[in-house]
């Protein structure tokens, strides 16, 4: 284990320590809101920087890109405004929300690295159709980079840790950090794809026991078009099943992701398998609980859970709470930004829920 | 031009390729070759060969489509290469010299242009709450399908600024700034291959005497791509 560790240090990579331009994420902002506002309060609440929200950002055009009806052209013209409206601030370090994105921006300055041509052309490109200009990010740093840098800094102010208040033993905890968070350029991830440490220091610092299964660094099942469209999302829940059956002899007690895509997966493939085949990976037909770091990182810093989100995961994140220790209110799980109680989701057929 | 040649005007190919050794790592690893009749080894080998015919009949088959773009055939590949990228390039020319409609699974691509990709250039986003409809994504559970149903409560009490102007998750993104996403569609060529899709699917469309209309998801075209499976694509 010491000659692993050792190993891992290898792939380190450097994470700015402030003043970042945030760039939200689509399916993040999407599935997972309160995650992105969590993320902002950490940054600016717990841990005084400054990152900047900008109104007028837009996609990165990642999911159209890899699904192919965005040219690699059109991405990093699309990339460079984005990179221009951080110039606008005179910022340097870029913060993607997303993974895919990630993958995306670390991918259009590699291609500028190793093809200058490219970077011209790009340029040109925006200068043409906007008549803006841009800097070329000097740091990027996925959200969890930051979270993962300053995870001792949180973990003193934090009321919970991970573990079983119960039993007194640290909650066992499968990690998965996305495809394209470390497949692509390992360089630019922390731990590289062969030892992911980015979500694990996390889970380790906090005091919970990392799992390590066969099927860690499979994917989600994801595969854009294999998803967008209605016909070939048998691809995507197969994936997400192999993960699970994986998994299953460990016994989790929750599934942490860095990418939203893989966490909305994770979450709504485990209720369409309990439907379809009446299976879920747990011994109480609840299902396994997926969390965005964001989440994680909030609920032991003591926020409430129903302004994290929890009340949009399918999975029912109720019986983590109970092993944890944090008390929660359940009249308030269902009730909106103006107070008024929006009544309860309908139940499904064969998963368990909390709610009547 | 030769179709080897049209592929290597994409950067992406130039760095995705080469020399393949024809190991089958990239095959061994690829989560899309174990679900479906896919391999990216003979993908690689066939586009190695520079054999055109073999390689037109690549862009007019099934299997360009089956990658799911995870990119674990990047980290795997002992000389560099990206099969997942290649994949791409070709799926790019298959779309732009019209072969994709050729194919069920290519032919889907209108599918993914009329929702992800009118999304982006009406809305400023691949996905937002309002595109995700309970309808087409059953799977996502009745609690989606509460959240859908009561969207700006839930999502402004999550701190998100719901359809209205301003910072914030699920914004309404301003004219100005959509206007900036069109304009870099069209210089750079995002806009045309719109509307290669759109005008090969219409082709399509009217061979199979179904309706396609200009935009939107309401027609039998539509439905016939997003939903339609032969069961011929799984091992």
């Amino acid at each position: 284990m010491t000659e692993k560790k050792h190993f891992w240090n290898e792939y380190q990579k450097e994470i700015a320590d402030d003043n970042y331009f945030y760039e939200r994420s689509c399916i993040r902002q999407s599935f997972f809101p309160g995650s992105e506002t969590a993320f902002l309060n950490i940054l600016r609440n717990e841990l005084g920087l400054t990152i900047i929200d900008d109104p007028n950002q837009h996609t990165c055009t990642g999911i159209g890109y890899h699904s192919d009806v965005v040219p690699f052209d059109t991405t990093m013209t699309i990339c460079a405004r984005l990179f221009s409206l951080m110039t606008d601030k005179e910022l340097t370090n870029f913060v993607p929300s997303c993974v895919t994105s990630f993958g995306i921006f670390t991918e259009v300055i590699e291609t500028w690295a190793q093809f200058p041509e490219e970077l011209e052309k790009t340029r040109q490109f925006l200068r043409k159709a906007t008549g803006r200009e841009f800097k070329v990010p000097e740091n990027i740093a996925h959200p969890s980079d930051i979270i993962y840098k300053y995870r001792k800094e949180l973990k003193k102010k934090m009321k919970y840790q991970l573990v079983n208040c119960h039993t007194g033993k640290p909650l066992k905890v499968v990690e998965h950090i996305g495809c394209h968070y470390a497949k692509i350029f390992s360089k630019h991830s922390v731990g590289g794809a062969e030892f992911p440490q980015v979500l694990a220091g996390m889970i380790e610092e906090w005091g919970g026991q990392v799992i390590d299964y066969p099927e860690r660094r499979h994917c989600c099942g994801f595969g854009f078009r294999q998803y967008l469209v209605m016909a070939n999302r048998g691809y995507s829940v197969a994936n997400t099943k192999k993960k699970f059956e994986s998994m299953e002899p460990y016994k989790p007690d929750f599934v942490l992701t860095n990418c939203p895509g893989c966490t909305m997966f994770m979450d709504r493939w485990q209720y369409t398998i309990a439907e379809m085949e009446g299976k879920t990976y747990d011994e109480q037909q609840m299902g396994i609980p997926v969390l965005t770091y964001e989440e994680l990182t909030g609920l032991l810093l003591g926020y409430n859970p129903w302004d994290l989100g929890f009340q949009v995961h399918q999975v029912q994140v109720e019986p983590l709470l109970d092993k944890l220790g944090i008390k929660y209110d359940l009249k308030d799980k269902f009730t909106g930004v103006t107070g008024k109680y929006l009544g309860e989701p309908e139940k499904p057929e064969y998963l368990k829920v909390c709610y009547e | 031009m030769k179709y080897y040649d049209l592929l290597m005007h994409d950067v992406r190919f130039k760095e995705a390729s080469t020399a393949c050794m024809n190991c089958g790592v990239c095959t061994a690893i690829c989560p899309a070759a174990e679900f479906y009749k896919y391999d990216p080894r003979q993908i690689m080998n066939i586009v190695q060969s520079r054999d055109d015919k073999k390689i037109e009949d690549l862009l007019r088959s099934e299997t360009i489509w089956y990658c799911g773009q995870c990119m674990s055939c990047k980290t795997r590949c002992p000389r560099g290469n990206v099969p997942a990228m290649v994949i791409s390039v070709l799926r790019r020319f298959s779309q732009e010299l019209g072969f994709f409609i050729v194919s069920e699974k290519g032919r889907q691509q209108f599918a993914v242009k009329r929702t992800v990709g009118d999304n982006i250039i009406n809305t400023g986003y691949c996905v937002h709450v309002d595109h995700v409809s309970p309808k087409l994504h059953p799977e996502q559970g009745p609690i989606w399908k509460w959240y859908v149903e009561n969207a700006e409560e839930v999502a402004d009490r999550l701190g998100a600024n719901y359809n209205k102007y301003g910072a914030g998750a699920l914004r309404k993104i301003s004219k100005e700034n959509l206007d900036e996403v069109k304009k870099i569609f069209d210089v750079t060529g995002g806009s045309k291959l719109y509307e290669d899709i759109e005008q090969y699917s219409a082709e399509k469309a009217k061979s199979l005497k179904m309706s396609i209309d200009k935009e939107g998801l309401n027609n039998e075209y539509f439905f016939h791509t997003y939903i339609e499976n032969s069961n011929n694509h799984q091992k």
